[in-house]
């Protein structure tokens, strides 16, 4: 039973990171139709670019709490600079072209993306360590240190000011304008190209804390960690209901529990035939099920077929 | 008219035939190599083609056939088993195989729409993938990373395509004779795409691909052709996956990432999607430029800066990715796209907006 405990525990942390993501991939998804296949990279992007800061501050002398949340921001301020570039080099152009293009340019992007940090942070792995200490907690049987308390804590704090402004904010009332009905909003003095803008620069925002939080749970940053990331998280967006925001969040959450009790559980329920390597087998098993019963996701809308 | 024609097809043919020596002469050895692989993807590209293309799929997870392929024919002929069928059986057995997956991934998955349909064929491809890496414990069946190796060559009786032979004082190397053989399947390939894109099968999938429920209301049986599209494309990368093993006498999980599914939809795209010709271009294209920019990526920066700076191998990846983006910018159609597509993309804004018009008054 604490093992239990424990794969729960992980499994909050890890899908709270995975909602954070996915919000950013079902924004895009719900205001272009989208899959920004870059997004992954601006996980890694954020991830590297705050280990920058943080050793450049805790180098000049900063105190570490300040170094944690200045680097941060600086992050989340280089993620949402390179959101709205992404937007306008690779997807803006492309904006009324046959459906797969923008698909093309996103993979090109990621391709890109991740070869500039490799060129730039090199091959090998960093390591990611905070300038103090995280004190590990008991539950019951389970393990639970400060850093991933913080992560949960976060995580749902920033999704809570986002369905906040989403649903309360002129900003946010105007990216729901656009997202149920584009040439609409227009004619209602919505500025399109700014919601846009605005969408992916929140997207990325999201991604860079998300970055930040992966990177400071396993201690490690690699410029290959932002691929696999976006793809589960993608995996996750999608399990919600993808254009939906409650949805990722709960996909997220769910995935990552679907993961670690996967991998903690998997031998027993196959008889040992299956090891714990298969957890990413478990995870899109569950997917397939899910989107065979409910094709359009856990909380997505039943979609009309588009004329 | 026609006699014009028919000395164009010959010209190519000679060309086509010829190739491979041009290239060797040329190039050398390695880019004859670069020229087989090509063929190979040109037919993943082309099986593909005839899913995403032709019946508006998005199949991100492509590549799994390919790889159930090209295990069918290892593990059948190998020393993995102590197997080593004739290619003529394995061959098809593996194109079988594959096209068998093709309806176990379809089935389920048919009633998917779009985006959804596409990270479930990735999942699909991921699963494959990943019990290929790990089907080596309780009981070995796969090898597990190591892959497997010493696969037997391609060979029909006493005839080994990977052998040397000298014919009238021409030598003609293992790297050529694949050559020849993967042209005529990817003719074979080509033949069947074409012969099915003007076919009723054919035009009910671009109906589908048009609009699913005008299509099934004008009679057609819209699952099963989904079906039959999953499972034609599935064949094609069956087929090609198993001339993949016995070209390299080697196959590991590594082989069959979701890069490599990627890959292959970039060429669909990029090429022209639905188009023939294209997807073609698309292949030769992905193929070749990677290999241009690895042979380019070290001398350039001698020759500019007189040191390697940059890590030859991502700043060949990097003027990829740029590559990609900027193709697209500049032809968002792809490069060379079937005539129905350019039509509909050329079409004007005032047409699009007076069809979008009528489509709201009749809703109302």
């Amino acid at each position: 039973m604490d093992i239990f405990f424990q794969q729960i525990i992980n499994g909050l942390v890890q899908g709270s990171v995975y909602a954070l993501v996915a919000l950013g991939y079902t924004m895009v998804y719900g205001i272009l139709g989208l899959i920004n296949f870059a997004h992954g990279e601006v996980v890694m992007i954020g991830a590297m670019v705050a280990l920058a800061a943080l050793q450049a501050l805790l180098a000049a002398a900063f105190a570490p709490v300040l170094a944690v949340l200045l680097s941060l921001l600086i992050a989340v301020a280089a993620c949402m600079a390179l959101g709205y570039s992404i937007e306008r080099i690779a997807y803006r152009p492309l904006r009324n072209a046959p459906r797969l293009a923008p698909l093309i340019t996103a993979i090109g992007m990621s391709i890109v993306l991740q070869n500039l940090a490799m060129m730039i942070w090199g091959r090998e792995y960093h390591s990611f360590n905070l300038p103090f200490t995280s004190n590990s907690h008991h539950l019951g049987g389970a393990v639970m240190n400060d850093v991933q308390i913080g992560i949960v804590v976060v995580a749902l704090v920033i999704m809570a000011g986002l369905m906040w402004l989403v649903h309360h904010t002129r900003t946010g009332r105007a990216m729901r304008a656009v997202a149920e009905n584009p040439a609409a909003a227009t004619l209602m003095g919505v500025d399109i190209n700014r919601v846009i803008s605005v969408t992916f620069m929140l997207g990325s925002a999201l991604a860079a804390i998300a970055g930040f939080m992966v990177s400071a749970n396993y201690g490690i940053v690699h410029y290959y960690m932002g691929f696999m990331l976006g793809l589960k998280a993608f995996t996750a967006a999608v399990l919600g209901g993808i254009g939906n925001l409650r949805g990722a969040m709960l996909g997220g959450v769910l995935l990552g529990l679907i993961e670690s009790l996967g991998a903690g559980y998997i031998g027993d329920i196959t008889g040992g035939f299956l090891g714990s390597h298969y957890q990413d087998v478990f995870a899109f098993f569950v997917l397939i099920a899910v989107l065979v019963f409910r094709p359009s996701g856990l909380l997505g809308e039943k979609l009309a077929e588009r004329a | 008219m026609k006699l014009h024609r028919s000395s164009g097809h010959l010209t190519l043919a000679i060309a086509l035939l010829a190739l491979p020596f041009i290239i060797d002469a040329l190039f050398g050895h390695g880019w004859v190599r670069i020229a087989d692989f090509a063929l190979l993807y040109i037919m993943l590209a082309l099986g593909l083609n005839i899913v995403v293309g032709y019946a508006g799929l998005l199949d991100l997870g492509y590549i799994a056939f390919f790889a159930v392929g090209a295990y069918t024919y290892a593990l059948l002929g190998s020393p993995q088993f102590g197997l080593h069928w004739p290619m003529y059986v394995v061959l098809p057995l593996g194109a079988l195989v594959a096209c068998g997956f093709g309806v176990l991934l379809g089935a389920p998955t048919l009633k998917l729409r779009g985006d959804y349909l596409a990270i479930v064929t990735l999942g699909f491809g991921e699963i494959i993938r990943i019990f290929l890496n790990n089907l080596n414990a309780p009981v070995n069946i796969t090898n597990g990373p190591q892959g497997i190796s010493a696969i037997d060559p391609l060979q029909i009786g006493g005839f080994s395509f990977s052998s040397s032979y000298e014919w009238m004082g021409l030598r003609v190397d293992d790297v050529h004779l694949h050559y020849y053989l993967f042209l005529g399947f990817t003719l074979l390939v080509i033949f069947v795409s074409r012969r099915l894109e003007d076919s009723r099968i054919g035009r009910a999938w671009v109906a589908i691909r048009e609009d699913e429920v005008a299509a099934s209301a004008m009679g057609i049986n819209t699952r099963n052709i989904k079906l039959l599209a999953f499972a034609m494309g599935a064949t094609f990368g069956g087929i090609s996956g198993g001339l993949f093993a016995g070209f390299q006498g080697f196959v590991s999980p590594e082989s069959f990432s979701l890069m490599e599914s990627i890959m292959v939809l970039c060429m669909v795209v990029l090429g022209g999607m639905g188009n023939v010709g294209g997807v073609v271009l698309g292949g030769v294209l992905l193929v070749a430029l990677p290999e241009l920019f690895r042979n380019a990526a070290g001398p350039v920066q001698q020759m500019l800066l007189g040191k390697v700076v940059v890590d030859p191998e991502s700043l060949r990846m990097l003027m990829f990715g740029l590559a990609l983006i900027l193709v697209m910018l500049w032809r968002p159609a792809g490069i060379w796209p079937s005539t129905q597509r350019r039509r509909e993309f050329a079409a004007d804004d005032g047409v699009l907006r007076q069809e979008q018009e009528t489509v709201y008054d009749a809703s109302k």
